[in-house]
Order: structure tokens, then sequence, then C-alpha cells
């Protein structure tokens, strides 16, 4: 088998139809791997499948077909192994801040004392920035605020693999820009194997080391891999004066816009091997350089005419 | 601002209880009217007793007097026919608590049985549907029967109706319970126990406890009709027992103590119920 830390094969997801005749699969054929301490990002259009991908990685949902392998192991269910932040935050209300993390805390080691669990919680709260919050009822705080509590609820798990589901996709530009610095820098510090779906172009370039791109569903399947070759000692501050932020930016915008449909039928099945995505590295490519590659063993030339169609 | 209106709120109520002992006091004056009072006179001589009883609807002076001297002595007991009403109070309290308590061990495990499992809410539904609607006192000859005894049955009465808004709000406050909190538990593999308690049971707590405070008002409600039919002790018995005497100044101060009490029993609720919601 592979030596990646997880390995997703052949994944495919169907949704039971209400009536008569069955569903088209909203996913198939999918197929991509995470080493450890990676950073990956998938980005998609809306209803392509990504939350359900998540959600079987996660062990939430099961998948209609192919497996997903984690450190070795089938995912067959939910696990503390791998820590989830929801996009809706998912804090209990009735719990204070303290306690949403605790309660976390309290699942993965049982036999803690309540001081250990208490500082072990308040040093994960202090590192979002909330260590004067840890009183509060998650109603008093604001939306920022709340996806920092669910961070630091997920974080304090020490899972081996953080999945977010567009964790800060209800924030305003300001909060999130905030909160990704402090992603970014407890990611750098913690070396924390993390897969997150986001919307956002720059979000993804800001964080990933990968960035997973979809084609649009039904039967969406992973159209490339793009390689963020950026240094990882990124700033959002710095990031716009890299020459490569723009190339990879604009591979990415130019896939979303034009190129996310052409993925699905026979036509493209000519060119596109879903088991091998192409991974490539518009950050490195020079200027106005085709926009597609695929990685030097699998040429394919025509590729580019036949996906610009 | 808000002081104010309560001030003045406070002034109009006192204005309406005015009006309605004024209004009172009028209606009950000594009427000369002959045909009424020589009806009045058959009647107490066909009763036989004292006419003091037999004047006509007392006016509030009299039913104030009631008021004073049960209040001054609630605990007295001078016989089954004769009891303070805080005895009787105690006597109809224990049975609602008691009935109310029994619904609650039933409806809470069953309701979330209910709640977690579609299939078995569909199973249990035509049941609930068909047993919700009869009146808890239709049950009462039934109940007499199998149990053999007046104050079960009473009990069991209580125990009947406060069942169903409680099995039904914990049945739905436990299956509309945010899929992302149960996803939460999952991933964090809390163990089922700790699930229902830590967060099920949360998270449901408002709506079971609307539940709740509907089933005590039911109860409240029909443990006078139950204690009437049944006898013997009680603030329904109570009353039927005044009727039966004609002292309709403890008739009319039961009923305002039965308001008392059932507001009492509501406020309670509502505090617990407010202890438990959470904003979001
Ligand atoms: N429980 C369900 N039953 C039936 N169909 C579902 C269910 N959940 C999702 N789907 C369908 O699966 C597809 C993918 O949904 P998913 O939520 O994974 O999309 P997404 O990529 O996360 O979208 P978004 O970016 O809007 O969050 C959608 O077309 C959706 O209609
Ligand atoms: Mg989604």
């Amino acid at each position: 088998m592979s030596a990646h830390f997880l390995t997703v094969e052949a994944l495919k997801k169907v949704y039971p139809a209400d009536g008569g005749q069955a569903n088209p699969p909203v996913f198939e054929d999918i197929h991509f791997h995470i080493d450890k301490g990676e950073f990956v990002c998938i980005i998609g259009h809306s209803g392509c499948g990504k939350t359900t991908i998540l959600n079987v990685l996660a062990g939430l949902e099961e998948a209609s077909g192919g497996n997903v392998i984690m450190d070795g192991r089938e995912v067959i269910g939910p696990s503390l192994d791998r820590g989830v932040v929801f996009q809706s935050h998912a804090l209990m209300p009735w719990m204070t801040v303290l306690g949403n993390v605790a309660f976390a805390v309290k699942s993965k080691w049982p036999d803690w004392g309540k001081d250990k669990v208490t500082a072990h919680c308040t040093e994960y709260l202090e590192m979002v920035g909330l260590g004067h919050a840890i009183h509060k009822k998650p109603a008093e705080l604001s939306g920022g605020m709340k996806q920092r509590v669910g961070i630091a609820r997920a974080f304090a798990i020490q899972p081996k693999m953080l999945l977010l589901d567009e964790p800060f996709g209800a924030l305003d530009a300001l909060t999130r820009g905030t909160i990704q610095d402090e992603l970014l820098k407890i990611v750098q510090a913690t070396h924390q194997t993390v897969f997150m779906i986001t919307h956002d172009v720059d979000e993804a370039i800001l964080l990933a080391d990968k960035i997973v791109l979809m084609s649009n569903g039904p039967h969406a399947k992973i159209a490339e891999i793009v390689e963020v070759t950026m240094p990882r000692s990124r700033t959002r501050a710095g990031i716009h004066h890299d020459p490569q932020y723009y190339k990879i930016r604009n591979h990415l915008v130019d896939f979303l816009v034009n190129r996310s449909k052409t993925y699905a039928g026979a036509e493209a099945e000519m060119f596109h091997d879903a088991k091998n995505p192409p991974v490539v590295q518009p950050g490195l490519e020079a200027e106005r350089a085709p926009v597609v590659s695929l990685p030097a063993e699998k040429p394919a030339p025509q590729l580019k005419q036949v996906v610009n169609q | 601002m808000i002081k104010a209106q309560t001030l003045k709120a406070a002034f109009i109520s006192f204005m309406l209880f005015a009006v309605f002992l004024g209004a009172w006091q009028l209606a009950t004056l000594p009427k000369d009217s002959t045909t009424l009072a020589a009806a009045d006179a058959e009647y107490a001589a066909l009763m036989g007793k004292g006419a003091e009883k037999t004047d006509g609807f007392p006016p509030p002076a009299k039913v104030g007097r009631a008021f004073v001297e049960y209040l001054s002595d609630p605990f007295y007991d001078k016989g089954p026919n004769d009891k303070g009403i805080g005895i009787q109070m105690a006597h109809s309290l224990a049975r609602v608590g008691l009935g109310f308590l029994l619904a609650v061990i039933v409806a809470l495990p069953l309701g979330f049985l209910i709640g977690m499992s579609p299939l078995l809410f569909q199973a249990f539904n035509p049941f609930i549907q068909v047993l919700k609607p009869i009146s808890p006192l239709a049950w009462m000859p039934l109940a007499l029967y199998s149990l053999k005894d007046s104050s079960i049955s009473g009990i069991f009465v209580i125990f009947i109706c406060s069942i169903w808004p409680m099995l039904i709000n914990t049945a739905f406050g436990v299956a509309a319970v945010r899929r992302d909190w149960i996803n939460v538990a999952r991933t964090l593999e809390v163990n089922p126990l700790r699930k229902a308690f830590l967060v099920i049971l949360p998270a449901a707590a408002p709506t079971i406890l609307t539940g709740m405070r509907i089933s005590m008002g039911i109860a409240w409600l029909v443990i006078v009709a139950a204690e009437m039919l049944v006898g013997g002790t009680g603030i329904g018995y109570f009353v039927w027992n005044e009727w039966n005497n004609l002292a309709l100044p403890n008739v009319i101060f039961a009923v305002v103590m039965i308001g008392v009490v059932g507001m009492g029993l509501d406020m309670i609720f509502g505090a617990l119920q407010k202890l438990v919601t959470y904003r979001e």
C-alpha cells in the first residue's frame, strides 16, 4: 500500500432518490492523498460534494463506494483521531466556552482530573486568543469568537488530522483575516495535518500546501491538484508581493470560471485520468504559460486544446 | 420606563379588583323581593337547618370572613369532613405530585426512545394519538375497578393525564436536537449515556419542560374533578363537601385557593423552564 498518511481511493457517493429513478452519484472516482503535516484545501463549486467528502473523511457519513485509509486503517466511523470544525461552529449553547472545550477534552482523556482538563483547555483557548472569555456562553460571543472556540475545541483533542468545513465562511473579511493569521500561526507551530474546504481562493493560497480542485457535480471528480510552491513562511500581509501568488490565483480562478464544468462526459475521460489527477505548479511556470500541464512522466500534449473548448 | 409601566399596571389591577368587589357588593345587597325570599325560606325549611346559609349569594365581607377563618388555622383536623385548607391542599398536591412523578418516570425515557428512533416514533404514534384526547376522568371507572382504591385511582388519573404532553414534547425535543451537536458528540466518540445526559437532554430540555408545564397545568385542572368524584380528602372534595353544606363562602374561598396554588405551580415550572433555556 501507499505510504501516505491519508489515502482516498475511488470514493463515490450516491444519495438515495426520493422518487423511483436513482440519483446520479454526487461524485465518483475520487482519488487523492494527504501526507503527514500537509495542509490541503479543497475548492469547487457549490454542490459538487465537498462537504460530503469531508463528512466521509470524518466518518460521519458512509461512502457508496471506495474507501478512506488513514494511518494504515480504514475509516469506518467517527473517531477522536480526526477533529472536525463545523461550518456552523456547532458549539453547545448551554455550556460555557470552557465547558465546550472541556467536553471534548474529557471525551478524549476520561481519566484526567478537573484541574488538568481546565489547564489544558485554557491553554488552547489562549492559543486562539480567547483567554479572557472562557467563562462566557457562546451566545455572548461574536461569530468570529465562536468559530475560534470551535477551532480550539478541535485542536485541544490533539487529533491526528483536522477537518475544517468552510470554517470562516460566515465571517466578515476583517475577522476572517485575523483568524486566518491565527490558524496559520498554529498550524506552522504544530505541523498539524489539515483538510479544509473553502470557497475563498486567497484563503486557500495563504494556508495550503496543496489545493484540490473539484469539477462540478453530479459525477464530480478531482480535476487537478495545485501545489502551492511559495515558501511556507507566508503571511497575509506579505503574500501579495510574491510573484507566484498571482500565477496561482489566476490559475485557480480560471479553473473555477472556465474549466470546472468540462470534466463530465465521455469526451473528458479520454484526457483526464481520475486515478491520477494532474499535479500542477502554476506558481513556478513561466509568465503566460499554458494553464494546464501534467507531471513530466505523464505528458499529454493535446490536453490543453480539449480542455479549453 | 418599565418600572413606571409596572406601577401603572398594578394600579389598574387594583382598580379592576375594587370595581369587581363593588359590583359584587351591589349585586348581593339584601333584596326586598318577596318571591325570592319566599323561595329561600321554603328551601330553608326544606333543609331544616340554620337560615344563615340560605340568604342568597354571599357578599364579599362574608367571603372575606371565610378567608380569614381558614387561613388563620390551615392545618386543623377535626375528623374526615372537617380539615383545614392546608391539609386538603396537601392531599391534592401529594396526589398530583405522585401522579406527575410517575408520569415523568415513564414519559422521559419513553420519549427519549421514541425521539431517537423514527421507527419507534411511527410505531407508537397511533396509540398516542388515540389515547391523548381521552378525558382523564373517563379512565376513572376502569381505575377504580382494577386498582380498587379511590386514592390510588386519583393518582392514576393524574398520571394518565400528565403523561401525554410530556411524552410528545420529549419525543419532539429529542428528535429535533441539532444534527451538528449530535455530530460533535459522534466525532468525539462520546458514549451513549454521556451523549444522552450531556448533549441531548440539555438540548431538548426547554421543549421537555414546556411539556411538563402543560402537564402540570392539566393535572391541577383534573385533580379537582377527580377528587370531587372519588371523595375522601383533597381540595376537590373540600369544594364538593362545602357545596353540599351550602357554604358558598367556603366554596368561593376554595376556588380562589385552587387558582392561587395553580398559579404557584405554573410559576415554579416557568422558573425551571427559564433555568434550562439557552440562548443561541
Ligand atoms: N442528505 C442528502 N440527501 C440527498 N442529497 C444530498 C444530501 N446531502 C447533500 N446532498 C446533495 O449532494 C450534493 C453535494 O452536497 P455537498 O453539501 O457535499 O456540497 P458542497 O460541495 O459542500 O456544497 P457547498 O459548497 O454549497 O457547501 C448536493 O447536490 C446536494 O444536493
Ligand atoms: Mg458544503
